[in-house]
């Protein structure tokens, strides 16, 4: 039963014309099978037109054979030999003249830059522009959605409206409040630890309160919709670009903004000054536990923070989630139309909302901030 | 031949498939015997897919179970279930290549995870599965680039990967034009002669089962359970149930309740 390890022999026969390839032994196990490059270096000191191979002493065999004798059979193609294969085991021959019906297809190779040269600054900033301007294209197409839908002639559905709805609001209670309480108590430290040293640590509730109305209520809460909700909206208009839904929708003659993307704008649009006033209500009382462990008592801070609660804080901080919700709600719908049609696709705009959403809201939040800094509001 | 001399190779005993109270098919039993190109066929809703994924381990039976060569998968630990399952090739019903991986990443990885074989040995095997499909030199397109039926040759190409003794299919030709369809047959019907497999096939494309099957099994979707067993060719002409006879001389009754 022992068999010899596999190997090969390659012989030139009398007529000059066709060489023998023998081969023998077990060819199963992966480190004793001789590779095709050992043959080839044979093969081109031959000049024959014929190469018969020979099989009396071939023990068991498996696909390394197969591969082995394919890439035989194409190199003797090349070179223009024929390859006798006459006294392979019959199924082998089978195989391998199944493996040789179809000739191999040749790929042309785009050419590609290596991926440590660096792309032109130029191309780079020409597709920054480009995505700039898709993205206020895109804005525009919601806005002519929108106005579509105040004419009442949209194909939006009230009942897909609800349902984001209670995605983006009700469902995000949780995680909401836990950062907001925190993001209150952060800033309650914050301050804490300055203002005591003058003695005026009373004004940590002011402090707390218009930092979260102005600044972190809304932007916190953002930041989390932008990875909850921006990151979902990318990941299910993906799948549905993915699964050819939008492609139906399109030939249904209804436009997918007004199906699709309108519908999880809105939603977006009531459910986060809703959320971010929740947010900031909770973070005061974060600010309060900290204040109350500095000896501040309950009655005096919410008497100071009511103080520091002005209509213009309240309105910059509304108006901020309001600007933010549409920021997020384009970056996440935008990546969904525009995924690419495989999970590999789904996954890189789930990423693409996530990170363009956050980079809008960073930009969006200095910019309003700068804007009301000048106009004193 | 007979079917007392052929070696019985899967065999589903008393097996009875339910989610949760719904009962799909109940007191299944048959042999799989090595070598055959065996269909489950059946009208829509009658639990093939289901059955299918009994057999692969995907769903748990509500009762009874099945055996590969003699040994119990079902009451197999998860490890030997492991064991079990790398004879077995599987192409699903839309392929189920890697979309983020190459068709070579795709069929070498089965080659990468349970072979000793060296980077340069995977190359030329993946060259050469690839090759039997008729996709010699797509090494290196991504799912997303080729057509669907290349899509599907390309799954028989990672199933093959292993050299199995069991390849399973789901719906083959589904979404085929018949020319791609007669081709990914034919191409089956070498592919497992020459490697000697066993095939279980989920379909009812009637051409692809007259063309190829020798054996198969007709589940009722309105009895649950099954009412036909043996060559799809000698059921059409001698089945005792009007039903499987309807069903593969594609007459209008078939696979309504009566």
């Amino acid at each position: 039963m022992n068999q010899p390890p596999a190997g090969f022999e390659l012989h030139t026969d009398s007529s000059p014309t066709s060489a023998t390839l023998s081969l023998y032994g077990s060819w199963v196990d992966a480190d004793v099978v001789p590779a095709f490059p050992q043959l080839r270096a044979q093969l081109a000191a031959v000049d024959a037109d014929e190469l018969r191979l020979d099989c009396t002493e071939l023990g068991d065999w498996n696909t390394l054979l197969m591969s082995f004798l394919l890439r035989c059979a194409s190199y003797c193609t090349e070179r223009g030999i024929t390859l006798n294969t006459e006294a392979l085991p019959e199924n082998a021959r089978r195989l391998l003249s199944i493996a040789t019906s179809v000739p191999a297809h040749n790929r042309k190779e785009a050419a590609s830059l290596p991926w440590w040269q660096l792309r032109s600054p130029s191309k780079a900033l020409r597709e920054l522009l480009d995505d700039l301007r898709e993205s206020l294209a895109f804005f525009g197409d919601i806005c002519i959605a929108l106005g579509a839908l105040i004419a009442g002639k949209a194909n939006t559905r009230f009942a897909d409206f609800r349902t984001f709805c209670y995605q983006s609001g009700p469902d995000a209670f949780a995680i909401i409040s836990l950062t907001s309480v925190l993001v209150g108590m952060i800033l309650g430290y914050l301050g804490a630890v300055q203002l005591q040293q003058f003695g005026a640590g009373i004004y940590v509730a002011d402090l707390v309160t218009i930092g979260l109305l102005r600044e972190m209520g809304p932007l916190m809460t953002a930041i989390v919709m932008a990875g909850r909700t921006g990151a979902a909206y990318a990941a299910q208009l993906g799948t549905m670009q993915a699964n050819e839904e939008i492609d139906a929708v399109r030939t249904l003659g209804v436009s997918p903004i007004e199906f699709l993307v309108v519908p999880r704008v809105l939603a977006l649009l009531v459910t986060m000054p809703l959320l971010t006033i929740y947010a900031n209500l909770l973070g005061i009382v974060g600010g309060g536990i900290v204040a109350g462990g500095m000896g501040i008592s309950m009655l005096q801070y919410t008497s100071q923070a009511g103080l520091a609660v002005s209509l213009a804080h309240i309105g910059v901080g509304l108006l901020k989630s309001v600007v933010f919700a549409v920021l997020i709600a384009i970056a996440g719908c935008r990546s969904g139309i525009q995924s690419g049609r495989n999970s590999a696709g789904v996954g890189r705009a789930a990423t693409e909302a996530v990170v363009t959403a956050l980079v809008y809201l960073i930009v969006a939040d200095a910019s309003i901030n700068i804007l009301f800094q000048h106009l004193g509001i | 031949m007979a079917a007392a001399e052929r070696e019985v190779h899967i065999e589903v005993r008393d097996l009875t498939m339910a989610f949760g109270s719904n009962v799909i098919q109940r007191e299944l039993s048959f042999p799989v015997y090595r070598g055959d190109i065996f269909v489950i066929m059946g009208g829509s809703g009658c639990g093939k897919s289901t059955l299918l994924k009994h057999m692969l381990g995907l769903l748990e039976p509500a009762a009874g179970e099945i055996l590969f060569s003699g040994t119990s998968f079902t009451r197999a630990s998860a490890s030997a279930r492991d064991v079990m399952r790398r004879s077995w090739g599987i192409t699903y019903q839309s392929g189920g290549l890697f979309g983020a991986m190459t068709l070579e990443q795709n069929v070498g990885l089965p080659l990468q995870l349970y072979t000793d074989y060296t980077a340069t040995q995977i190359k030329d095997v993946v060259r050469y599965k690839l090759s039997l499909v008729g996709l010699g030199g797509f090494e290196s397109y991504y799912p997303a680039e080729i057509s669907g039926g290349m899509n599907k040759r390309a799954a028989l190409a990672r199933a093959i990967a292993l050299d199995p003794q069991i390849l399973f299919f789901d719906e083959p030709s589904a979404g085929l034009d018949p020319i791609s369809s007669r081709l990914l047959d034919d191409l089956i019907l070498q592919l497992t002669e020459s490697i000697g497999a066993t095939v279980v096939m989920v379909t009812h494309e009637l051409p692809s089962i007259f063309a190829i099957a020798n054996n198969s099994v007709y589940l009722d979707a309105s009895t649950r359970t099954m009412i036909g067993y043996g060559d799809p060719k000698q059921l059409r002409e001698q089945s005792e149930e009007a039903v499987v006879r309807q069903f593969l001389t594609r007459s209008a009754a078939a696979g309504e309740a009566e």
